[in-house]
């Protein structure tokens, strides 16, 4: 769960992390009213999207009076971002900087233990930095056993060659960022840039956090959750529960297992399809689930033809089938539908489901045969 | 043979009084595990249709001789769970749940490695193991697995996604070759048993002829399994790696699947797998056709 810059740096504070002074609003009104409680100029106004490049965009201005907040906060409202649309926006007391750094933390699946990143190449893009001067970015592993202590952080920020004047202030920040990053579950905790200013302090000038949404149950996350930005199928698909990703095809995709899911796009593409979701429903596939699935599909414009794939495992074919016919007495579904019944009781399951096809319900004996029929279902 | 797992392995359920629990473990019973015991605190001395229930794992190997667990507990006492059934004195733990923090994944498999180092931990978030013919144990359907034959040519497999396993043990049952040992390892970022863990006993194990590796898109498990292949193995592995089209930044049901900054895509890892000299198919059908070639060759 991505959050915003504005949620980021609530959450950065809520550890102690030094972060700006703001408020988020969604009006230019709000914005005026903001400024004006901020009281201090001048102040920065930022879009809320999650996706980078914003300065470039115009989604980052500087103002200096409430005419130039007024200016901005209209032009950045409704701003489009690389197909992102501002819908709220942050508003801050603007930071004298001396230096810009970057630092991180995220897993290194790899190495199974985390990664700390901190370089005194802050406030460009860490990619960059990456590919054209590695040494730049001074880089720790941490085992999640032993945790990051003091000691091994100042080594690390001297490593890094920040200047003297912010070891101090860094170790401070990167000791809390991993509180940050660990208690708070977090994927992902990135400042770019920590900035030293002028007098000497550290500061996080941006906040980046990916969340664990497996880790909900144990923590404070329904506003994050409430601010979530998905599209109209991903939402509705969301809403009933389902393991749903919209992509921009026309073949409608519904299979039962991660895996399989992921299998059943490629196996569309390879026939020459393009698929217009991902959606998993899991490995039961009852009537209950199976109804919802069409019905988010159903509801997306472009789907032009179904299909339905699905490996019994533990689940047999005859509650799969059940489940399926059951569903359609409940959804009436504009898009002919392909079938791919196998696995546990398949047989048992295809005799099922037999008089109830049609023009609009077919069925095909492999996955591959399924694909090819609901490809040129979707083209005709 | 098989590996991890075989007919002498002794399993107790944590969590065998909850709903899911409960099933998979009399599923597992009925196909021939070995489910000696169940944990729960509150009901300990009472039994699961004939299985006692015991407070803890401790207690259940000190009276059973339990030497392995399979964890059917929520997603916020899996950590307790592991470290339990660890400390209880299983060698080989396999934890079913998903859900799991990500945190207190990367948490325990550091601790087991440190403080247990001879106990295997299988997940979380994975369908299981069976050694078909000797033992399942977790939620696979084990009537879609076929025994190794003795004299014939049979075949490992190690996946990272559930139903694509079943798939696999499916169209192997079909073309009439056994499995001896069929690993889940799962779809969580940081798994307890690796494609490397799995390909190393496959290697070693006299009866396995031939390996199926079945990856998905995210991290980069293939590539590091293919570098394996390349250097340890002798036996030939045939490959699949699901989400070859899937748009990348977009988080595809597992936790662990997402292309995310140009790594971990599908392509990668099958060149990395086929510059391995692993046969790699392009859905899980031609990968079995793969897998029938390769068996008929040797």
């Amino acid at each position: 769960m991505d959050l915003f810059e504005y949620q980021g740096k609530q959450f950065f504070a809520s550890f102690d992390i030094p972060v700006s002074k703001g408020e988020a609003v969604t009006t230019v009104d709000d914005a005026l009213a903001a400024a004006e409680r901020i009281g201090q100029y001048p102040v920065v106004i930022k879009a809320q999207v999650h996706v980078g490049g914003r300065g470039k965009a115009g989604g980052v201005k500087l103002a200096n009076n409430l005419d130039e907040v007024r200016e901005h906060a209209t032009n950045i409202l409704g701003l489009d971002i690389k197909g992102h649309i501002v819908k709220i926006i942050w508003i801050e007391v603007a930071s004298d900087i001396a230096e810009e750094y970057y630092a991180s933390f995220t897993l290194d699946r790899s190495a199974k233990k985390h990664l700390g990143m901190l370089s005194a190449e802050g406030g460009v893009e860490i990619e960059a930095v990456a590919e054209e001067n590695p040494d730049a970015i001074a880089k720790i592993w941490i085992d999640p056993v032993d945790g990051l202590d003091e000691a091994t952080a100042r080594e690390w920020v001297k490593a890094a060659n920040l200047n003297p004047d912010a070891e101090n202030g860094a170790v401070d920040i990167l000791l809390k960022l991993y509180r940050a990053y660990t208690e708070g579950d977090a994927d992902l905790c990135e400042i770019n840039p920590l900035i030293l200013k002028p007098t000497g302090e550290v500061h996080a000038l941006d906040a980046k956090v990916t969340l664990d949404a497996n880790a909900d149950y144990r923590h404070e996350w329904a506003e994050y959750e409430a601010t979530q930005v998905r599209d109209v199928r991903e939402q509705a698909a969301h809403e009933k529960g389902l393991q749903y990703v919209g992509l921009d095809g026309t073949v409608g995709i519904i299979a039962n297992g991660a895996g399989l899911a992921m299998s059943t796009l490629d196996v569309v593409n390879q026939a020459g399809g393009k698929p217009a979701n991902f959606l998993d429903i899991g490995g039961g596939a009852n009537a209950d689930v199976m109804a919802g699935a069409l019905e988010v599909i159903n509801n997306d414009p472009a789907v032009k033809s179904i299909f339905i794939n699905i490996f019994g495992g533990i689940t047999r074919g005859e509650e799969v089938a059940n489940g399926i016919i059951e569903a359609l007495n409940r959804v009436t579904i504009d898009s002919p539908i392909v079938i791919r019944l196998d696995g546990t009781n398949a047989e048992e399951g295809r005799s099922i489901l037999e008089p109830h096809l049609s023009d609009k319900l077919q069925m095909q004996p492999t996955m591959l045969d399924a694909a090819a029929v609901a490809v040129e279902l979707a083209s005709r | 043979m098989s590996i991890f797992v075989d007919e002498n392995t002794k399993v107790v359920y944590q969590g065998l009084t909850g709903s899911q629990g409960r099933y998979y473990g009399l599923l597992n019973r009925d196909y021939g595990t070995q489910v000696v015991a169940g944990t729960n605190p509150k009901k300990a001395g009472t039994d699961v249709d004939g299985i006692p229930i015991f407070a803890s794992v401790a207690d259940a190997v000190a009276e059973t001789g339990a030497n392995a667990s399979c964890i059917f507990i929520p997603a916020a006492g899996v950590r307790a769970a592991v470290m339990e059934a660890a400390e209880g004195g299983v060698e080989f733990i396999v934890c079913i749940t998903e859900g799991v923090p990500a945190h207190d994944e990367a948490w325990f498999f550091n601790k087991l490695k440190r403080d247990f180092p001879g106990v295997q931990l299988l997940g979380p978030n994975c369908p299981g193991i069976i050694s078909p013919g000797k033992a399942n144990i977790g939620i696979t359907a084990g009537h879609i697995a076929k025994a190794p034959e003795e004299g014939a040519h049979n075949v490992g497999i190690v996946s990272r996604s559930g139903t694509l396993t079943y798939q696999a043990l499916y169209e192997l049952k079909l073309q009439n070759i056994g499995v001896t040992t069929c690993v889940g390892i799962g779809g969580d970022p940081v798994p307890g048993t690796s494609f490397i863990d799995c390909l190393e006993r496959f290697e070693a194990d006299p009866d396995t002829s031939a390996v199926m590796m079945i990856g998905e898109i995210g991290g980069s498990a293939e590539e590091e399994a293919a570098e394996f292949i390349k250097t340890k193995m002798t036996k030939p592995v045939v490959g699949y790696i699901a989400g070859q089209t899937a748009p990348p930044g977009k988080k595809m049901g597992h936790a662990g699947a997402i292309v995310s900054g140009g790594k971990g895509t599908a392509a990668a890892k099958m060149e990395a797998m086929e510059a391995a000299g692993v046969k790699v198919g392009a859905n899980p059908t031609e990968a079995g056709s793969l897998m029938v070639e390769v068996v008929k060759s040797l």
